[in-house]
């Protein structure tokens, strides 16, 4: 059950990140994002870290790909211009990126020799209440960093975006 | 009931982040490449909760909440950047926005 639900989603991931960088319209590329975004949230659920699925489609498949359609349809982006690739992205990039993806497989199918198999409910700690304990006492200090970011995110953002005055 | 191994999960990031690297250094629209950097932060993310499992640990799950706050602020302060853009020079296209090349 594990397994093909791994490899259901894992496949729904693969075929819409695929989708993401050869749509040529903006729209369809933040939509097969979302897609991605999904089934990523159910590999979190798989993996046991139930509050970070959550998080995952409220605040990025809900929140920020919002923030993505909401832009793409207040600039009207339409279809990108295509010119031709350069020679050397195309015979060298390719091969490496397989020969890259290669390697990845070879270490980590070795260094994770011993790790034991992924099953659903082996790890019951990622729940609200496990995370947010450790959010509020080992990782008080980023916490309260990482807001003071968020504020200074949001002034900056309402900064860039607002109209001259004249 | 076989599980799934854990190289397959660090795989799938894999593959995930080079799509997204892909999408960043092949895409020309300054939209799509924002959202390619999105998806090597999310395979970021899956290896990061599969090593949380994998040492029966919360804290990948903390830095993995604390990368999807710096994805959201950095998200707005882009897509401002993008608007901006947009505003001053018309295009969306990454090649007419060179000003500051060389």
């Amino acid at each position: 059950m594990d397994v093909i639900l791994f490899l259901i989603f894992a496949a729904i991931a693969v075929v819409c990140g695929f989708n993401v960088i050869i749509q040529s319209h903006p729209i369809a590329s933040a939509v097969s994002l979302i897609g991605v975004m999904g089934s990523l949230a159910v590999l979190f659920l798989l993996l046991g870290a139930e509050f970070l699925a959550a998080v995952q489609v409220i605040v990025y498949a809900g929140a920020v790909m919002v923030l993505f359609v909401f832009v793409i349809m207040l600039l009207n982006a339409g279809a990108e211009i295509r010119h031709g690739r350069s020679l050397l992205a195309q015979v060298l990039g390719i091969p490496l990126l397989f020969a890259f993806l290669g390697l990845m497989a070879y270490f980590t199918r070795n260094m994770s020799a011993g790790a034991r198999d992924v099953r659903f409910g082996e790890f019951r700690h990622g729940t609200a209440l496990d995370v947010g304990r450790a959010l509020f006492t080992r990782y008080l200090l980023p916490f309260e960093v990482i807001s003071v970011l968020i504020l200074i995110a949001i002034l900056g953002a309402v900064v860039l975006a607002q109209k001259e005055l004249e | 009931m076989p599980g799934v191994p854990l190289s397959w999960y660090l795989m799938l990031s894999a593959v995930l982040f080079a799509l997204g690297i892909a999408g960043f250094l092949l895409r020309r629209n300054i939209i799509t490449v924002f959202m390619s950097i999105e998806l090597m932060l999310n395979a970021v993310n899956l290896t990061f909760i599969a090593f949380a499992y994998q040492w029966k640990q919360v804290d990948g799950h903390i830095f993995s909440f604390f990368v999807m706050v710096v994805a959201a602020a950095e998200a707005a302060v882009g897509l401002a950047i993008i608007l901006t853009v947009f505003k001053n020079r018309e295009t969306l296209n990454i090649d007419d926005i060179s000003s500051m090349k060389n």
